[in-house]
């Protein structure tokens, strides 16, 4: 009778990539539905966009570095790639943008790097960036929520303005975002980053019906689905709990000293917490175990690093919003925080090589 | 040696044997010629193998006008140092070389930007300081210290042309890849660097409702100098691959013929 040795781990876990992707997916529904609920169909249809283009990308570059197609394309890490493009853009951006943006999500900043595992960067960060730096113009065409758009957006009315540039009307997306006094309207984020530069306080700030009655019409909302989908995913152990609890404190921590320091010029913690893309940067996109950090030290120092780079570009920096460039570098220095927070190898002292 | 060695059994021996030595001189001279433009223009090119000069390569190609100034700038100056370099070799004191060699660099530059500042102004503005910043651009340095300095002023001068032209159509490639995505236009202000004629040049290769500012962008050049690193070196693999399987047959054929 043989006795076979296995060597550790014993205890296999037998999740394979696409059924976390499937489930980090699912996860993001709830968010995806308030977005739908608030800002019409643009997103779902460049979610679509973005899906078609990531498998059409991976099939072809697959297919050029003689890889296994079959099983790479459906592991469903570039399909979470394209969902999550999609969920970032503007809901009224022309079509060109997703497509643009997924090409290079996949292309340049997941395959030339070596596929799945090999990527130092978010491709789906990687990809945002690159839009936001590039088309400044068509990647701030925001449109306010529904209940405040004067335009009927339905299905064929998105889509028809994604992809010509126009209503069925003839409004332009200028004039779409246009509320009825002529104001154009922007994300709260934005606006009351251009009204405290003006010298408004924030107070007559979030008067502006684009704040709502709570912090952020709608935004609040998709917030707290992505909040609610990335608590499924901490349940299921599907992420670690480190990264997002670690970046919603630092970011906690920053904006409380900012309102209390000048609670004139400062939105307030929750006003950080539920708009823009906090919850889905903090559940949804720092957790990628490719370019974050690996061990659980780390992913704090991850976690706190993000939150302080979000709330300094977000008050001081040039963009309304901050999270994708705040991953980026986090993701880049990801390698030298896991450098210097190895844990200790079992049954060694502390320091001991 | 040779000669001295043989003996000299009649004159016209000793006329074909030096004629001999002549053609051979010229083969030399005509193989390191070759030598020169392959090592310069592919296998050591000064931007995608040797990536000296980086700073400007990647600065200024956001046009093809602009690269082509630059390049034809980084080119005169190149051949020039070079020539300068090595008619001086023999009286140049080895410890303090370094610094002569960018001082002869330093004139050709002034000259050089003095003269784009009297005949193409609009360039030598879009061009700003990446003009007078040829001075420190490694490329030209290396070569008076690595070739120029030991070699004879031909060769010098062959060289340093063959690298400038490495030099420029890495630069060129570079400008035609940025603009075209960049603003979907080729050539756009020539006029700047020729003349009034060169407007005619400009082409509209694409109608874009948006500048693709990335490619414009430095971030756009690094990633277009990378796809051609990428590129050369996917050439050189397939060339080596080719060479490799040819000798495989060579050794066949043989093997046939023995065992027949």
């Amino acid at each position: 009778m043989a006795f076979w040795i296995a060597s550790s781990p014993h205890n296999h876990n037998h999740t394979k990539t696409p059924n976390l992707m499937r489930l980090v997916m699912y996860a993001t529904l709830p968010g995806v539905l308030a977005q739908w609920y608030f800002f019409g169909w643009g997103n779902l249809i460049h979610i679509s966009l973005a899906m078609a283009t990531a498998l059409i990308c991976e099939f072809t570059v697959l297919s050029l570095r003689k890889k296994p197609i079959s099983h790479e394309l459906f592991d469903g890490s570039a399909l979470l790639a394209a969902l999550l493009i999609g969920i970032c853009l503007p809901a009224l951006a022309p079509w060109w943008i997703s497509v643009i943006g997924t090409i290079f999500a996949i292309v340049i900043a997941k395959q030339l790097y070596g596929g799945l595992g090999h990527n130092p960067f978010n491709p789906a960060m990687a990809g945002y960036v690159m839009l936001l730096v590039s088309f400044p113009l068509q990647m701030t065409l925001w449109q306010p929520p529904l209940s405040l758009v004067a335009v009927d957006l339905n299905f064929t009315n998105t889509l028809y303005t994604i992809l010509t540039g126009f209503s069925v009307e003839g409004y332009s997306v200028e004039q779409i975002r246009t509320s009825i006094d002529g104001l154009t309207m922007a994300t709260p984020l934005d606006t009351l980053k251009t009204n405290t530069s003006l010298g408004l306080t924030v107070f007559e700030s979030i008067k502006n019906p684009i704040f709502g009655d709570n912090f952020a019409l709608g935004w609040e909302w998709i917030n707290a689905g992505f909040l609610l989908g990335g608590l499924f995913l901490i349940a299921k152990k599907a992420i670690p709990w480190q990264t997002p609890i670690s970046f919603l404190l630092s970011l906690f921590i920053c904006s409380f000293i900012g309102y209390s320091l000048s609670p004139d010029s400062s939105a307030s913690t929750m006003f950080h917490w539920f708009s823009g893309a906090t919850m889905l940067g903090a559940f949804f996109i720092l957790t990628d175990p490719v370019s974050g950090a690996t061990s659980n030290k780390g992913r704090i120092i991850v976690g706190l690093l993000a939150g302080l780079l979000v709330y300094l570009i977000r008050t001081a920096g040039g963009y309304p919003d901050g999270v994708a460039f705040a991953v980026l570098l986090c993701n880049m220095s990801a390698p030298l925080i896991d450098q210097y927070t190895r844990p200790r190898t079992y049954g060694h002292l502390k320091g001991d090589k | 040696m040779s000669n001295e060695i043989a003996p000299q059994s009649s004159n016209e021996t000793e006329l074909t044997d030096k004629a001999d030595e002549q053609a051979a001189v010229k083969a030399k001279l005509k193989a390191e010629y070759k030598e020169l433009a392959i090592q310069g223009l592919w296998k050591n090119n000064p931007g995608l193998v040797q990536l000296l000069g980086l700073c400007p390569l990647l600065a200024v190609t956001s046009t093809v006008t602009n690269a082509l100034g630059l390049g034809l700038a980084t080119l005169l100056v190149i051949i020039c140092s070079n020539a300068t370099v090595s008619a001086i070799r023999h009286w140049v004191p080895k410890e303090i070389r370094i610094p002569i060699f960018v001082l002869i660099i330093a004139a050709f530059v002034t000259c050089v930007q003095l003269l784009m500042n009297a005949f193409t102004y609009g360039i030598y503005q879009s061009l700003g300081i990446f003009l007078p910043l040829i001075v420190t651009n490694c490329a030209i340095i290396g070569r008076a210290e690595a070739y120029a300095s030991k070699n004879p002023v031909k060769q010098s001068a062959f060289d340093g042309l063959m690298m400038g032209l490495g030099f420029a159509i890495i630069l060129l490639l570079l400008g035609v890849i940025r603009e075209i995505l960049g603003q979907g236009t080729l050539f756009d202000g020539a006029n700047l660097l020729f003349g009034e004629w060169a407007s005619v040049l400009r082409i509209e290769v694409m109608q874009l409702d948006s500048q693709f500012l990335l490619a414009i962008l430095p971030p756009g050049a690094f990633i277009a100098m990378g796809i051609l690193i990428a590129l050369k070196n996917a050439i050189d693999n397939y060339i080596k691959n080719k060479k490799v399987v040819d000798t495989e047959q060579v050794i066949e054929r043989v093997r046939v013929n023995f065992d027949s």
